[in-house]
């Protein structure tokens, strides 16, 4: 099989005010078809081990997590390799219904932004917002950040996953570099609210 | 600068988060409509200072499209409501004749 390459190659900047790194390559498979149906919340649960989650929300644990797109579309997260046979195991519990699963892995580029600021850095970007008692560990949302579409999920160790097409996955690294370069905190979130620890 | 709360995915997000798409509740002319039924359908559209029925997509977002009452001239917005209806709901209706008595819906053009 040939080489899996992300968009990058895990490009990394932690010269500013936040760490940006390009992460992945990560599998990611979309769902889309009726979302309250019983039998899409017992498979998805079956193969990523997580809860479908609610609206707005993403549920993870280790490397494999299910997040909420849409009203019919879920985005579910595997360990890369993982994406055929988990890919293979929806197919066949999708069979008889009108459910797809399609493998969106190579279509999209996936940054971490981390560290005291990462919050003041993605609200300099999109427009939503972060105020840390609105936008909390868990949450999912599906936005805009600077001119391309993304999704900002928060989680649990208070860094920001950030997921945009691959094709502009450059321009999203130097936005990002930008909003993080050194000197530019603007402090608007009290830091004692923000995340709730040191660097590491 | 408008605030829309999408009726889909209940995101509320400023208004570069969606994408207008024009005059709500068309009315279709088909094949068998006249010339100039037809040519209404595509062109004319109602430009009103004040109450307007709009159709939106939440472009950035969920995706979805939806229907969105607001005032033209004040920016307030009176509510939104799903796409798939033909006609204003009560709730929507009632919201803007709180402010406007005298609005009427006048039928899908």
């Amino acid at each position: 099989m040939s080489e899996t390459v992300t968009a990058l190659k895990n490009a990394h900047y932690d010269a500013g005010i936040a760490e940006v790194s390009e992460i992945g390559p990560l599998g990611m498979i979309t769902i889309r078809g009726d979302l309250d149906a019983p039998f899409v919340r017992k498979v998805a649960k079956k193969v990523t081990g997580v809860e479908r989650p609610e609206r707005g929300m993403c549920n993870s644990e280790g490397g494999a997590g299910i997040a909420w797109m849409s009203p019919d579309e879920l985005l579910l997260m595997c360990p890369h390799a993982q994406v055929p046979d988990v890919l293979a195991r929806l197919h066949a519990a999708f069979e008889d219904t009108h459910t797809l699963a399609a493998n969106v892995s190579g279509a999209r580029a996936v940054f971490r932004v981390d560290g005291p600021h990462a919050r003041e850095v993605l609200a300099k970007l999109a427009p939503v917002d972060l105020a840390p008692e609105k936008f909390t560990p868990g949450m999912f949302r599906r936005t805009r950040v600077g001119q391309v579409p993304a999704a900002i999920w928060l989680r649990a160790d208070g860094s920001f996953q950030i997921f945009c097409f691959r094709s502009v996955a450059q321009y999203m690294f130097d936005l990002l570099k930008a909003a993080a370069q050194p000197g530019s905190e603007v402090g608007y979130f009290p830091p004692e609210s923000g995340v709730n620890r040191e660097k590491v | 600068m408008l605030i829309l709360t999408c009726p889909c995915c209940h995101v509320t997000a400023e208004e570069t988060e969606f994408h207008a798409g024009g005059e709500a509740h068309l009315k279709r002319i088909g094949p068998d409509g006249a010339e100039g039924e037809f040519e209404s359908y595509l062109f004319m559209r109602q430009n009103p200072k004040g109450v307007h029925l709009e159709r939106w997509r939440h472009v950035y977002g969920c995706g979805k499209w939806f229907h969105l009452a607001r005032d033209t001239a004040t920016l307030e917005v009176f509510g939104a409501y799903s796409a798939q209806t033909t006609s204003p709901p009560d709730h929507i209706r009632s919201a803007i004749q709180e402010k406007h008595p005298e609005w009427q819906w006048q039928g899908a053009s």
